[in-house]
């Protein structure tokens, strides 16, 4: 069986056209195997290039070269890096999911309406939706308190669970992870643990980008290091 | 055909034009006058696709031609080329441009929807609220009136006007309140397209959430496809799956919106990225 993900080469470049041209590598040649259910850890100082992987996966970046060969449920094996913009968002409402450091939400939209969303797009029916979100915010221990309020308001450990909460709920393939335990409690960090151990259950591969080692350790199957924008060490 | 619209080589020219007003015009130049003959060109060279349900966004500054080109969608405006197919109409096999003017009129009461920044232009200002959605009804050949006003209610309590003011002018009401009639006029024939053009623009930060909610609430449970055309990248990041941005009356760059907000490829992406405060 093929993997999940295997990145051949990739590089991404950004070009500064207010800079005359000027060219910022973000990360070069990055040669990487994700097998079906497995979990990989990247570690590595903050400008090494790490998020740059990810978004590049997502597609959030165009890969400058090199082939991201994604086996998809519904496309079968894509070139993540030249698919068409209709086949990422497809792949991306069933198949992927992401959370960020930063929560991105929609003015006026309330917790617990922000994780029922996603699951309302992907046609699971509204009460089915609604039961769900609320479980899932239980296990991430989001105070119910909040549900019924905006996260305009919420704290960065709050904010970083409703991201997590809505990118788990959907049970996605594939899952990336920029750094989901950063500014989270030891109680949370374990509820974060504890899915993550589900979701590898279910099939789903991970990246995850980490700066908690410990951590990571616990639950990565690999780990790659990456400083300058390349990979130097990889550990099984 | 799998694209709801289809919009291929469209252009809108005012003047006389001669043979370099292509050439001389556009982003490259900085201008949409042409030099030798002073023909503006609004909009050329325009290509792109929207997919079933997908919200598409239409970036730019004024003067970029992004409301042109909405207009020559509507059929507000005639374009001096292009081709334009609906998978609603003949199954997406006509240009739809090349129709007759009753064939357009069709076209635009039944399969279309249109938001515009002015209510003014969208709505009688002196008919009911109900009166407005009656007259795109009927438009659209509803004839009993009953079901007129069961769909009049429906729509106005779906956009948060309330029933008691139905009968009432659209003269008396807030700006938003006209923009929310003239969306529920908009959406009266269930279109499978929508265009929305500037819908937010000058009214207040309250008010403008509450239309932008109700906007992504109608995508989401009708499935409707959507131009939501803006120079607001907060409303094109919160409506929209993919954005095209226009500079001079041209497309400089098209992607996922995510994309071109945090990887803009072209000088004047970036420029309006990096100008976002």
């Amino acid at each position: 069986m093929t993997p999940h993900l295997h990145i051949e080469n990739l590089t991404k470049t950004f070009t500064l056209h207010q800079f005359d041209g000027k060219q910022i590598v973000g990360c070069t040649d990055i040669n990487l195997d994700l097998e079906h259910g497995e979990f990989i850890g990247i570690t590595g100082k903050s400008g090494a290039g790490k998020s740059t992987i990810l978004k590049c996966i997502y597609r959030t970046y165009i890969p400058t070269s090199g082939s991201m060969m994604y086996h998809s449920d519904t496309h079968g094996l894509i070139d993540l890096a030249k698919a068409e913009e209709r086949d990422i968002l497809e792949i991306r409402q069933k198949e992927i999911g992401y959370v960020s450091q930063f929560l991105r939400v929609l003015p006026r939209v309330t917790a617990l309406d922000c994780v029922v969303e996603v699951l309302v797009e992907i046609g699971t029916e509204k009460a089915a939706a609604v039961a769900e979100a609320r479980a899932i915010l239980s296990h991430f221990q989001l105070s119910e308190s909040l549900w019924e309020s905006y996260p305009n308001t919420f704290s960065g450990g709050e904010k970083l669970r409703l991201n997590l909460a809505r990118a788990m709920v959907k049970r996605p393939k594939f899952l990336l992870l920029d750094e989901p335990t950063a500014s989270l409690d030891q109680g949370s960090k374990a509820s974060v643990r504890d899915m993550i151990i589900e979701l590898k259950r279910g099939g789903t591969s991970m990246i995850g980008i980490f700066h908690d080692l410990e951590f990571m350790e616990s639950v990565v199957d690999k780990e790659f290091n990456m400083r300058n924008g390349i990979m130097v060490g990889g550990y099984a | 055909m799998d694209n709801r619209v289809s919009i291929r080589n469209v252009s809108k020219i005012y003047g006389k034009g001669c043979d370099s007003c292509i050439e001389l015009t556009g982003p490259e130049h900085g201008r949409n006058r042409c030099p030798k003959c002073g023909t503006i060109v609004a909009c050329a060279d325009i290509g792109f696709d929207v997919y079933p349900g997908e919200v598409l966004g239409i970036v730019g500054e004024s003067g970029s031609g992004k409301s042109t080109l909405v207009k020559t969608l509507y059929f507000d405006e005639a374009p001096t080329t292009g081709e334009f197919y609906l998978q609603d109409f003949e199954e997406g096999l006509s240009n739809v441009y090349g129709l007759s003017s009753l064939q357009k009129r069709y076209i635009r009461n039944h399969l279309m929807g249109m938001v515009y920044q002015n209510p003014h232009l969208g709505l009688r200002l002196d008919y009911s609220a109900g009166g407005n959605i009656a007259e795109k009804l009927l438009m659209a050949d509803w004839n009993h009136v009953g079901d007129i006003r069961e769909r009049a209610k429906e729509l106005l309590t779906k956009t948060e006007i309330p029933i008691e003011r139905m009968d009432d002018k659209p003269k008396y009401f807030s700006g938003g309140m006209q923009q929310r009639v003239q969306i529920s006029k908009a959406l009266a024939n269930n279109p499978p397209l929508l265009l929305l053009d500037e819908v937010t623009t000058g009214l207040d930060v309250s008010v403008q959430a509450s239309v932008l909610d109700l906007i992504r609430q109608i995508g989401r449970e009708l499935g409707i496809s959507m131009i939501v055309v803006s120079h607001d990248f907060s409303v094109i990041r919160m409506l929209t799956n993919r954005t095209i941005v226009m500079k001079n009356g041209r497309i400089v760059e098209q992607g996922l919106t995510d994309q071109i907000m945090e990887d803009p490829q072209h000088a004047y992406t970036q420029l309006l990225i990096n100008s976002l405060i």
